[in-house]
């Protein structure tokens, strides 16, 4: 499958009309609520009782709260992750498999240095490196194989995908199964001291907190602010041409995929130290596809990446709220799905009605 | 030959049946030059669809209607997205998977491990008989014989018709289609549709005759629909060559099912096994064009290179060259 232009519009539009475009927009969101509630009818529920109990299992307390914030953090990673692919023109799919192998070789290092002596501190930042590195490896596996075997990176990072998933598996119920009988529900914990502490009376611990906003921060000021950005913005608009005028595409491309994977080994470190600690078979917890989402729904631009993800971490935490007026938790997923189809397609006709005008 | 093995033969040809059509429909949507990349989502959809359909009307037939219908729907979202807005197909596409597969959780929820009707099987009198070959192919449930005919009527169709090359002519070069007098836009519509509405239709093959009933999370569809989409590449866009990935991917399938009753892999490891052999396939399918390939090639001693030079050539495909190129009538 060819490359082919993103949803991506020209700035020159946006400035023209702000208020009218910020409508055009809003228009999105409304038709995304209408669509939502259609199948909330479907389903034989009241829209206003589900949003409602959304509403008060996202903000109804503090725990509820810091539970939002601690699942923005590793999705408005996954998503800064995923703005330098997109900027680079690269669909990176294999996101969520490589959060898992981020989180397989953090739980691999905690099992290494466990018993070593090591201080705990260093070990954590050992394993969050081997988590790291995990991540990188598995990014730059489609990038290889893009640039060297010509297989399009959305194949390539969904086979990847289901492999890291496969070798979490084979992990779980083989070589790390817990003394005993091994189970589907993951490897044994990691020790109390490898764990990051929350604060007093909330379910978000603040070192995780400031890893994301140090990654907000970075990744704003790398894609708008640095020749880094404005060539890997040139790639994405066409690659052919950025050759030719210099750039070397094939160490930017992998560059992108490396940056993203980073990205991805931290966030699954952060899974593996602060909520889970243990693998699990779905290590990844859907960030990588739902940071897809946001990233498609930001439109490269970075700033609105951490709104957006609050948003979608506020649905994803509120929704399981909904078990107790009678519905599933995939809920969150089709009005999260609704609201960036919409905003596709309502960017779609916004652009023709301006080109006819 | 032993029984046990004709019973394999005959489900690798029976879990083949709903891969082949979705992977075939992808095929002749991406002919037209689009890339509907929503089958993984559609086919869930239209599973759950599909079952509930049935089982509410009772009508096994009303069931694989709605399954095309979902099918079709979603492909006619793809079409708009794509042809009308010129939005990216990969973000639209991405987006119904995702979506339709949720879709599928929420509203099959109430739906989920309920008893329903499915197709029955129906040997062909006299056919069944002939040994080996009539308990593999002729012991089956009706959609099992109709993809028999499919893969021929969509080979002969593409190939052999004149609607077809037009086909052709619209993902190859649609502007010399359009000057020919060819409605591209409009072409390129109903293909999508079409295409969708027999991905669509694998959801209730799965639901009411291959892997009969819901099952929510569970009921092992999902993944299926990423394969359909590689084995349309792997089988270089010719129906015959898809028919005969989606039958290895049938094998494939089977392979797990007799492993996992005899030895205690987990399942979750046997379902994942065709996914490395995919990204291998395509490997194999595409580096002959990488450049690295054409240099060590050329650096090789002449043997070597013709023999080497003629199996990447045998295995390559090119896919049709303006697929996924937004067109605008001049």
């Amino acid at each position: 499958m060819p490359e082919e232009p993103q949803i991506r519009q020209s700035p020159a539009i946006l400035k023209r009309s702000t208020w009218i475009d910020f409508g055009i927009r809003f228009s999105a969101v409304i038709l995304a609520l209408v669509f939502t509630s259609i199948i909330l009818g479907i389903a034989k529920a009241q829209p206003l009782e589900a949003f409602g109990s959304i509403l008060k299992g996202a903000f109804g307390s503090t725990i509820k709260f810091t539970s939002v914030v601690a699942s923005w953090v590793p999705l408005v990673i996954a998503t800064s992750g995923l703005l330098f692919t997109f900027t680079a023109g690269l669909w990176n799919i294999g996101m969520e498999g490589q959060i898992i192998t981020g989180a397989v070789f953090t739980v691999g290092a905690f099992r290494f240095l466990d018993g070593t002596g090591l201080d705990p501190i260093i070990v954590i930042l050992l394993a969050f490196i081997a988590g790291a590195m995990g991540g990188i490896f598995w990014a730059l596996l489609p990038g290889l194989m893009k640039i060297y075997g010509g297989v399009n990176e959305i194949f390539g990072g969904l086979g990847l995908n289901f492999v890291a998933k496969t070798i979490a598996i084979w992990l779980i119920f083989g070589p790390w199964k817990r003394p005993g009988v091994a189970s589907g529900s993951g490897t044994e914990w990691i020790d109390v001291k490898f764990r990051l502490p929350f604060l007093e009376g909330t379910n978000l611990s603040p070192v995780i907190l400031i890893i994301a906003i140090f990654i907000v921060l970075f990744t704003a000021i790398m894609l708008k602010g640095t020749h880094f950005g404005l060539r890997l913005k040139a790639i994405g608009k066409n690659d052919k041409a950025a050759y030719l005028l210099g750039i070397p595409t094939t160490r930017y491309f992998l560059l992108a995929f490396g940056i993203c994977g980073l990205f991805a080994g931290v966030a699954g470190a952060i899974l593996v130290t602060s909520k889970q600690y243990s693998l699990i078979p779905d290590a990844g917890f859907g960030y990588g596809f739902l940071g897809l989402l946001v990233a498609m729904l930001v439109n490269y631009h970075a700033i609105w990446a951490p709104i957006v993800a609050i948003f979608f971490a506020a649905l994803s935490i509120g929704n399981t709220e909904l078990q107790y007026i009678g519905l599933n938790s995939y809920f969150a997923g089709v009005l999260q799905g609704f609201l960036v189809l919409f905003v596709v397609l309502v960017d779609g006709i916004r652009k023709r009605l301006l080109k006819k005008r | 030959m032993e029984l046990a093995i004709l019973t394999t033969l005959a489900g690798i040809v029976e879990y083949a049946v709903p891969v082949l059509f979705a992977a075939i429909g992808e095929n002749i949507t991406e002919k037209a030059g689009i890339t509907n990349l929503s089958v993984n989502g559609t086919i869930i959809l239209a599973a759950m669809g599909g079952f509930v359909a049935a089982l509410i009307t009772d009508s096994i037939l009303l069931g694989f209607i709605v399954g095309a219908l979902i099918g079709a729907a979603v492909a006619a979202i793809v079409a708009f997205s794509s042809i009308t807005l010129k939005q990216s197909q990969v973000a639209i596409g991405f987006i119904l998977a995702l979506l339709c597969r949720d879709l599928a959780y929420f509203l099959g929820a109430p739906y989920t491990n309920k008893p329903g009707i499915f197709l029955s099987k129906v040997p062909i009198p006299g056919l069944v008989d002939i040994p080996v070959v009539g308990p593999v192919l002729f012991n089956h449930s009706l959609v099992v014989y109709a993809s028999y005919l499919f893969i021929i009527a969509a080979y002969l169709f593409m190939f052999k018709t004149r609607p077809g090359l037009m086909l052709q002519g619209i993902g190859e070069r649609p502007a010399a289609a359009f000057a020919r007098g060819a409605n591209v836009k409009g072409l390129r519509y109903f293909y999508t549709i079409l295409g969708g509405a027999l991905v669509g239709l694998a959801g209730p093959m799965y639901s009411l005759a291959v892997k009969i009933g819901w099952a929510g999370q569970l009921s092992g569809l999902d993944g299926i629909g990423w394969i359909a989409l590689a084995i349309t590449i792997f089988g270089g866009w010719n129906p015959l060559k898809v028919a005969l990935g989606a039958y290895l991917f049938g094998g494939l399938q089977q392979l797990g099912i007799t492993l996992q009753s005899t030895t205690n892999i987990p399942i979750q490891i046997l379902q994942a096994a065709p996914f490395p052999l995919m990204i291998f396939t395509l490997l194999l399918v595409n580096v002959g064009r990488a450049e690295w390939v054409e240099r060590e090639l050329a650096a090789m001693p002449e043997k070597p290179r013709k023999a080497l030079t003629k199996i990447l050539r045998a295995l390559r495909t090119s896919p049709p060259a303006s697929l996924g190129v937004p067109f605008e009538n001049e």
